[in-house]
Formats: structure tokens, C-alpha cells, sequence
């Protein structure tokens, strides 16, 4: 039986004038913007209708988040840096800013354990208050995309990057989605940093 | 040097330079919204100043680091309509705020 071959997987459609991945990642990302945003609408529900909140600068560590948000930013970096070495041929080059940007994610998520343990060591579990419930809620989530991501640049470092040697516009076109995805990771950081531990 | 079909060399070198002051700018940015953060500020005002870094922040992830820019005209249909969903869903809690009992109600025994 002979394999039926998708169209539009390296070359654009005529109608939308674009892959069919590049259209896939940014309806996925648009789920996405509504998964965390439904838990932001929750997070401001539960300020505004608490008698009490507390500044999360007196029970979150600062340094260490905002060292982490130092981290993920450096990690879009590379990942743009990576795909541009993929359009620039060099593979090499390519590897190693994965290399670079995978680091980056395992750094952000050696931080995140560290706080989660220090907040576990001094009892404060989502159970101990609302504003916990909601920081280890929005903050595991993030996590969680965070290994998502790093499982698939790991994936396209590794197993999947033969693909380069007999489709290599392809393989270019899944780095670059797959570094869509990485950037909306960086980007939820972005407002859960100022919203979670500066206000 | 060669490069992927369907890519102008000169635009990406261009596009890669941009990432970097970009990728610097979000570092800048980062580092006045902590130091914002330690002036004691009106609780509003450090809540307002806070949101609009990180929604430039987000502008510029979003813009150049994703290029949205330079994307197709049915991404952005399909994100406008993301976006007022959004907007829906963070009117929320407003819309909350309202509903409230306004009017007592007389109990006859």
C-alpha cells in the first residue's frame, strides 16, 4: 500500500499562504492565551473579592524569580538564534543554540524547585491560602509548558533532526513552530512575574 | 553561505539584529519593573506601572521575537478574535463587581 503524501507541509497553501503547521501552532497558541487567561480572569475575581491579599514580595522570593525571567528571556534568544542557523544551512550552529536554550529551560525549572521547597519546608501549601492556591496553580501550569517545550526541542535536537537531511525546509519549518510555542512560554512568564511577586 | 529556500539571507541578518536590542530591551525592562517595585508606590499606580512594562514586554515578544508582524493576514483574524475573548474574559471580575443585590425585599409574617 503506498502512503498518501499531506499537502502544504513545506510549501505554502495557495488560500492562506501559509504551511499548514504555522496555522495549527498559532490556533493551538490561541487556545493557549485563553487556558492561562481564564486563570488570570480567576486570579483578579479572587483579589478583588478577598478581604486580605498579601504582597506577594513578602512571601515570594524576588531575586530568584526575577533571576528566572533573566532566564527565559535568554532563552528566546537562542531560540531564535536557532532557527536562524537552520535558514543559514548550519546545523552545527543550530545544536548548539538548542543546547543553549534546553540549559536555559532546566535552569528555570531547577529555580522553581528550589522555591516550590522552600515554600513546602515553611508550610505554605496551596491549601495554607487563596493567594497560595493561585500561585502554585498559575505557577505549576507554567511549568508544566515548560517541560512540554523542552521534550520537544529535545526531540528536534535529537531523533527528529534526520529530518534535516532529506527535508530540510521542513525541518526548519518545525523548529520555527516549535519556537513559537517556546516564546508563548516566555511571554505567560512575563505577566505572571509582576502579577505573582511584584504586586 | 547558503540558506533554506524561501529565505532572503539579508532580511534574516536584519531580523536576527533586531531580536538582539530586543532581547536587550526585555532585559532593561525587567530590571525597571523590579526597581519600580521597591519605590512604595500607591498600591493602583504600582499595579498600573507594572502591567504596562509587562504589556510592552509582551508587545515586543509577540511582534518581532514571534514576528507577527511580517505574518499573514488570517493570523491576525484569528487572533483578533482571541483577543476579544480575552478582553471578555478579564471583564469578568468586573462584571462581578456589579452584581450585587440592590433592592431589600420585605418579608411579611
Amino acid at each position: 500500500m503506498s502512503g498518501v503524501e499531506i499537502p502544504y507541509v513545506s510549501s505554502p497553501r495557495p488560500d492562506t499562504g501559509l504551511v499548514n503547521a504555522k496555522l495549527g501552532i498559532w490556533l493551538f497558541l490561541a487556545s493557549e492565551v485563553m487556558l492561562f487567561g481564564g486563570l488570570f480572569s480567576a486570579y483578579v475575581l479572587l483579589r478583588v473579592g478577598a478581604d486580605v491579599w498579601p504582597e506577594g514580595s513578602t512571601i515570594l522570593n524576588v531575586p530568584l524569580a526575577t533571576l528566572n525571567t533573566v532566564v527565559l528571556i535568554s532563552s528566546s534568544i537562542t531560540m531564535v538564534l536557532a532557527w536562524a542557523s537552520l535558514v543559514r544551512l548550519d546545523f552545527n550552529k543550530y545544536r548548539l543554540y538548542n543546547y543553549g536554550t534546553l540549559l536555559c529551560g532546566a535552569i528555570f525549572l531547577v529555580i522553581k524547585y528550589i522555591e516550590y521547597s522552600s515554600k513546602f519546608h515553611h508550610g505554605l501549601y496551596p491549601s495554607e491560602s487563596t493567594f497560595m492556591a493561585i500561585y502554585f496553580t498559575l505557577t505549576g501550569l507554567h511549568g508544566i509548558h515548560v517541560i512540554g517545550g523542552m521534550l520537544v526541542l529535545s526531540y528536534l535536537c535529537w531523533p527528529g533532526s534526520k529530518m534535516w537531511k532529506t527535508e530540510p525546509i521542513r525541518f526548519t519549518g518545525r523548529v520555527e513552530v516549535a519556537g513559537l510555542f517556546w516564546h508563548l512560554v516566555d511571554l505567560v512568564w512575563i505577566f505572571l512575574f509582576p502579577v505573582l511577586y511584584l504586586m | 553561505m547558503g540558506k533554506v529556500e524561501g529565505h532572503d539571507l539579508e532580511e534574516l541578518n536584519s531580523h536576527v539584529r533586531t531580536c538582539i536590542a530586543i532581547f536587550v530591551g526585555l532585559l532593561a525592562l525587567t530590571m525597571i519593573t523590579v526597581s519600580v517595585s521597591y519605590l512604595d508606590l500607591p498600591v493602583p499606580a504600582a499595579i498600573s506601572l507594572a502591567l504596562c512594562i509587562a504589556l510592552v514586554k509582551g508587545s515586543m515578544v509577540v511582534s518581532i521575537f514571534m514576528h507577527l508582524v511580517s505574518e499573514k493576514e488570517i493570523i491576525f483574524w484569528s487572533l483578533s478574535l482571541t483577543v476579544i475573548f480575552f478582553i471578555f474574559l478579564m471583564a469578568i471580575p468586573v462584571i462581578t463587581q456589579e452584581d450585587i443585590i440592590k433592592q431589600t425585599i420585605e418579608v411579611r409574617h
